[in-house]
Order: C-alpha cells, then structure tokens, then sequence
C-alpha cells in the first residue's frame, strides 16, 4: 500500500467505473474509492446482465438450452458447447464419433484463437494503443469465415448437438483452415516484435498486478491467470476430455504473476492452438458426425452430472441433476470469469488507477459470461 | 495605410490556412490511422473522403450544446474558447518564410511559450468546470503534465537562444541560413549534444500537445474522454480544432528552431514551401507516433520529466553555455 494510503489524513473519493466505461468491455460497474490517484478499495458490481441462464436451464427442455449456450461467452461459445454435449452425453451414456469428437477439438480451438486475437486487441486498446485492435480483428474474421461456413453463425454458436455436431466440416473448411494457420503462424512472432517488445507497454505490464498462486487458490482462478502465476493446470491436461489425450501441445505456463505473464500465456496458448488444430487436421478420421440413434426428447436417467472444460479464459462447468424427465432439476454453471474477477478487490487495493485498469483487462473479463 | 491592408490580408490569409490546416489534419489523422491499421479510413464522403471534415464540422454545430446540472457554467463554458484563443493567437508570431510573417516579434520566442501556457490552464478550467470526476482527474493530470515538460521545454529553448543570441523567431530563422548542418539540430559545433535536445524538444511537444503516448488529458482507456467527456456539439469540436491548432504551433516552433525554418537543405530556393515541408513532416511523425504506441502511465510521464529530461536539459544548457564561453 502506498504511504499515501496509509497516512491518516486523507481525503478519498468515490468514483464509479462502469457499468458503462471503455475499460471494462461490457456492463460492469467498479465502485472504487480513490485516494488521490491510488486506489483504496474498489469493489466489482456484479449484474447488470443477468439473464438467469441456470433458471432458464431448469425450466426448458434439454434440446431447448442449446442456444443459451452461445450466449454465455460470446467470445469462446464453442467451449461452452463443447461443455454443454459432454455433459449430457455422460448423463445419457451417448457414444459420440471420433470425426464428431476431433470436429468439436477444430472448432473449439479455433474459436479460443479468436478469442485469445480479442482479448490481446482490446487489451492493448486499454493500454491506449488502438492499432493492433485491428490487425487482430483481420485476423480474427479469417476465423470467424470459417466457422461461419461450417456453423451458420459468426458469434453465438449453436453448433454441437447430442452425439455430435450438426454439420460435417467440407474440404473448403480444411483447406481454409490450413491456409488460416499457414497466414496466421509468423503473425505471432511480427506482434511480439511490434508489441510485446515495446518499452512502454513492457513499463506498463512487467510487475504490474502481482496475483499470487496463493491468490488464485484462495478465489479460484483459472485459465491464462492461474498459468500465469505458475500453477500447470489445464483442464484439458489435467481431466482430459474428448480428444485432447491424442493430440499433443503444451501447457504455456510463467511464473512472473504479473499482467505481462498473462499476457504472454494467451499468446503461447495461440501458438498451441494452431499446433493442435494441425494436429487434429492430419488424424482426422473418416466416418459419421452424429451418434445413431439418440433420442429427440432426451431423458437422462436420475443422477448428479459434472463436466468441465477449458474455455479461453479458464475452466467453465456445468453440473446438472437430472430427475429422470426432460428438463433439467437443478443447473449450475460454473463460468471462469467470475472467479477471475472476484479476486480484483483484493489484489487491486493501493494500485494507481491506471495500473489497476491495465491490471482488470490482463483478466480479460468477458461480463455476459460473468452475470450468466 | 499599406499596413492596414497587409495585416488585413495575413488575417484572411492566415485564417483560411488555419481553417484548412484544422479541417484536414483530422482528415489526414484518420486516413493515416487507417492506412497504418490495415483499412481505408473515410472514404464515402466526397473522393477520398475529403469533404468528411465539412461533414463533422455540420454535425458537430447542429448538436444541441447540453451543460451538465453540476457543471460550473461560465466556467464550463468559455473553457473550449480559452483553449482555442491562444492556440490561433500564436500563429500570428510563426515566419513562413523571411518576409512572410504576420508580425515580427523580438520577443516571438517568449510570446510562444507565455500563450501555450495559457492553453494548458484551459484543460484545468475545462476539466474543473465539468463537474464530473474522471475530467477532474484528466485536468489535475494534465497541468501537471504541462508543468513538468513545460520545464524542459524551455531549457532547450534557452539554449537556442544562447546559440543565436535572439528571441525573434525570423532571426532564429535567417542563422541557420546555408546548409542542411547549418540547422540547429546539427550544430555540433555549438552543443555536441544538439540532436538529442532536438529530441527532447520533440518529446516535450509531443507530452505539451497531449498527445498518445503522453495524453493523460484524455486517456480514453480509463478517462472515458477526460477533460472533454462533458463536452458535446461544438464545445467538444473546439477542444479538438485546438488540439489541432497546438500540433501545428508546436510542430511549427520545432522547425523553426532546430530544422532551420523556411531555409532550404541544399542553399537554394530558400522559402515558406521548405517551411511547410518540414512541419508537415513533423506532423505526420506525430500521426504515427500516436497510431503506433501505446499510452504511458501518468508516474511515468512525470518520471520521464523529472528524473531524465530536465537533468538532461540542464546539463545541455551548462554544456552550450561552456562551448560559446571557450570557443
């Protein structure tokens, strides 16, 4: 803490970031008491676009809660449908397709690349530099091309089905996504040499919101800001689901706990996403996308369900008990964000503004996913 | 008689330059940031998009102009013409070329930094008279912003002044008269370190436009729009023009004191055009600069005064004043 803050003759104000502010990429509200520059205490408001996504899961059938999946993170929804089958397909003991299984690794990875692209845009936008916004969201259309050729979508995916994926991916796809990671592998290396190695954005990053490993226990923070206080955990690694076993890729991880080690853990994490979309690319076998005979009305039998897996910004779960008919008794989301967020209070207090915000976009917050 | 029509015509003259220059300089902003972000920037109104300025002039005076209910009025409102007056004011003392001034100064120089001063206390005025917190914090940053290069900003102008003996800018002008090492910037023989105070006259320009990567007065990131976010219609569009304004005044100072004004590189064809040139360049590299880097933090910038320019200056002022003593 600073020894401003400390002094007892002070004078503090309340100031409110959000819930509309450049800085926080959506509708959340920072209630922050200010001394002088330094924060004293700043208090994420939580809210303002909860839609009742666990209630809605109640009271719709299985089928109908599909789309709500492509509307939690709208930045990486191919996890969240990736979570969403896993977990009804535990829970009805449905046998998916290999190809089905290495289609939703593709998508999934591809839309985290997109999503990792955002994120490092609009962060370095927050630190005041607005141009690799753009030649991230060249890249990211590429993507978001693809995807749609294969989905239908751009966005808001509804793509994976029960026992499968709705649509086999075409040749132009494959071909579009090697040209894809063919363009978009020596674009890493020209962003490190434009961006990450700029003195004033390393000013800015290197030291800047220490989270302990500690820390991230405590709140339970996952993702690119667990990897980058030097804890190796991954979900995909460490509870492998789907196809992810077969493939290989390492687990970017820094030790620094600073916003640079976040950072530079999406940016790795890109490279190994292309690496497994490759990978998937050359094993991927031949045969159907969707499982025979799954039913319309499904109806799980009784029991408590759990499935989790890595999204962009850290574990998402979902857990669902299932009294035997075709809606859900009880659901429950777990989303990566809200976690990562919680831990701002704590971390913050005695920042100056400015580091604090460099510091809330190194968590990369994605606020529909956080209010669920 | 004669006089009166020779100010007369510089009024109208200077008026439609600056008119033009502040119209298309945010044109040319935005052409340039797109071009340097892979897009077009504008491009539908007119060719090229060059009646677009005309386009945001209409708009921006055909908004309704809102003062906020715990705004301080008068002071709210004659903040965005504080800024504005000075800013047009200081073209008045800049020399084009040798016989093409507005009004010849002995103390040009002075009257430069004595009115950019009054420019910065305008953002204060602005930022306080808003009532709203983030512009309060944008104006307290940038007055202290201001300050602190204000400093060295003067110390290297002294030492052009040392160099030359003069405050007229046109005077400044004429002894660098020559050659292209005949300039200040290259006038080792004056100062070993000049081109490094170039450097840091150039900094100090950048930090007293507030312009990225120095514009805490702006700071969108965590600001929202700092001093202006209160601002809307026309208030909001002087803010800007005045902006504009400061960069060509700042660039102008810059070439007329380091990069020898309208004298011409090769010793031939010495006139306003070398002079226009050379700013443009100027401000093309503030253009850049601004699309290319990412913002400072507020300690930093006050560091980058305090603990390295102003020594720096200091050291170059004793250095220069050493080698016109010995030599």
């Amino acid at each position: 803490m600073s020894s401003l803050a400390q002094s007892q003759l002070r004078e503090t104000f309340e100031l409110n970031i959000g819930p509309q502010h450049p800085a926080t990429h959506g509708v959340l509200r920072i209630k922050v008491v200010m001394d002088g520059e330094y924060i004293d205490r700043a208090e994420p408001i939580l809210g303002y676009i909860h839609r009742m996504h666990e209630k809605m899961g109640e009271n719709r059938t299985w089928n109908q809660f599909w789309p709500n999946m492509g509307r939690l993170d709208y930045l990486s929804a191919m996890a969240y449908n990736h979570c969403y089958a896993g977990l009804m397909e535990r829970a009805a003991g449905i046998e998916v397709p290999e190809r089905a299984e290495y289609i939703r690794v593709i998508t999934a990875e591809l839309n985290r690349i997109q999503s990792h692209l955002l994120g490092f845009g609009a962060y370095i936008m927050d630190l005041g530099g607005f141009t690799p916004l753009m030649y991230a969201m060249d890249e990211r259309e590429q993507i978001l091309d693809l995807l749609e050729s294969v989905t239908g979508s751009r966005l808001t995916y509804c793509y994976f089905r029960f026992g499968g994926v709705y649509n086999d991916i075409d040749d132009d796809f494959i071909t579009g996504t090697r040209a894809f990671l063919k363009r978009f592998r020596p674009q890493i290396p020209m962003y490190h040499k434009l961006v990450t190695g700029n003195a004033i954005l390393m000013d800015r990053l290197i030291g800047v919101g220490p989270i302990s490993a500690d820390m991230c226990r405590k709140y339970g923070a996952t993702g690119p800001v667990l990897r980058g206080s030097g804890v190796n955990y991954d979900i995909r690694r460490n509870e492998p689901y789907s196809v992810y076993p077969e493939l290989d890729f390492d687990i970017p991880v820094y030790k620094e706990c600073d916003s640079m080690a976040r950072y530079m853990v999406r940016m790795d994490e890109m490279v190994q996403s292309c690496r497994i979309i490759e990978n998937a690319l050359n094993k991927l076998p031949e045969g159907p996308v969707m499982a025979e005979k799954v039913p319309k009305a499904l109806k799980p039998p009784k029991g408590d369900y759990h499935y989790a897996v890595e999204a962009a910004r850290g574990t998402f779960s979902m857990r669902t008990v299932s009294d035997g008919t075709n809606t859900s008794y009880r659901m429950r989301l777990r989303s990566p964000t809200y976690s990562n967020v919680s831990l701002f209070e704590e971390a913050s207090r005695g920042m100056l503004l400015s580091d604090a915000l460099a510091f809330l976009g190194s968590l990369d917050p994605v606020i529909p996913e956080m209010d669920r | 008689m004669n006089e009166l029509i020779r100010l007369l015509s510089y009024m109208i003259c200077l008026a439609a330059f600056l008119g033009l220059n502040l119209a298309y300089l945010g044109w040319v902003e935005r052409k340039g940031a797109g071009h340097i972000q892979r897009r077009t920037g504008p491009k539908d109104v007119g060719p090229y998009g060059l009646l677009q300025p005309l386009a945001d002039g209409l708009k921006l005076m055909s908004k309704q102009l809102i003062v906020p209910a715990n705004a301080d009025r008068p002071l709210y409102m004659c903040a965005p013409i504080l800024t504005m007056v000075p800013a047009v004011l200081l073209f008045v003392a800049i020399p084009f070329g040798e016989h093409l001034v507005p009004r010849e100064f002995s103390f040009g120089l002075l009257m430069m930094f004595a009115f950019a001063s009054v420019g910065g206390m305008s953002i204060l005025i602005g930022g306080w008279g808003s009532g709203n917190k983030y512009s309060l914090i944008a104006g307290a940053r940038a007055v202290s912003q201001n300050v602190a290069y204000e400093i060295p900003m003067l110390i290297t102008a002294i030492t052009i002044v040392m160099i030359t003996g003069s405050m007229d800018l046109n005077e400044i002008v004429r002894q660098q008269g020559g050659y292209i090492w005949n300039w200040n910037v290259f006038r080792l023989d004056k100062s070993i370190l000049m081109p490094v105070s170039f450097l840091v006259f150039f900094i100090c320009s950048l930090a007293e436009t507030n312009r990225t990567p120095f514009d805490m007065g702006e700071c969108e990131g965590e600001l929202v729009a700092g001093y202006h976010t209160e601002y809307g219609g026309m208030g909001f569009g002087l803010f800007m023009m005045a902006e504009y304004a400061n960069l060509v005044i700042g660039c102008s100072l810059t070439t007329v004191l380091f990069l020898g004004g309208w004298q011409s590189p090769i010793g031939i064809f010495p006139g306003p055009h070398w002079f226009l040139l050379k700013m443009y360049f100027l401000i093309w590299s503030f253009v850049w600069i601004r699309w290319t880097y990412p913002r400072t933090t507020f300690w930093g910038l006050l560091n980058l005064s305090w603990k390295y320019l102003i020594p720096f200056s200091l050291v170059n002022l004793l250095l220069t004043a050493l080698f016109i003593k010995v030599f």
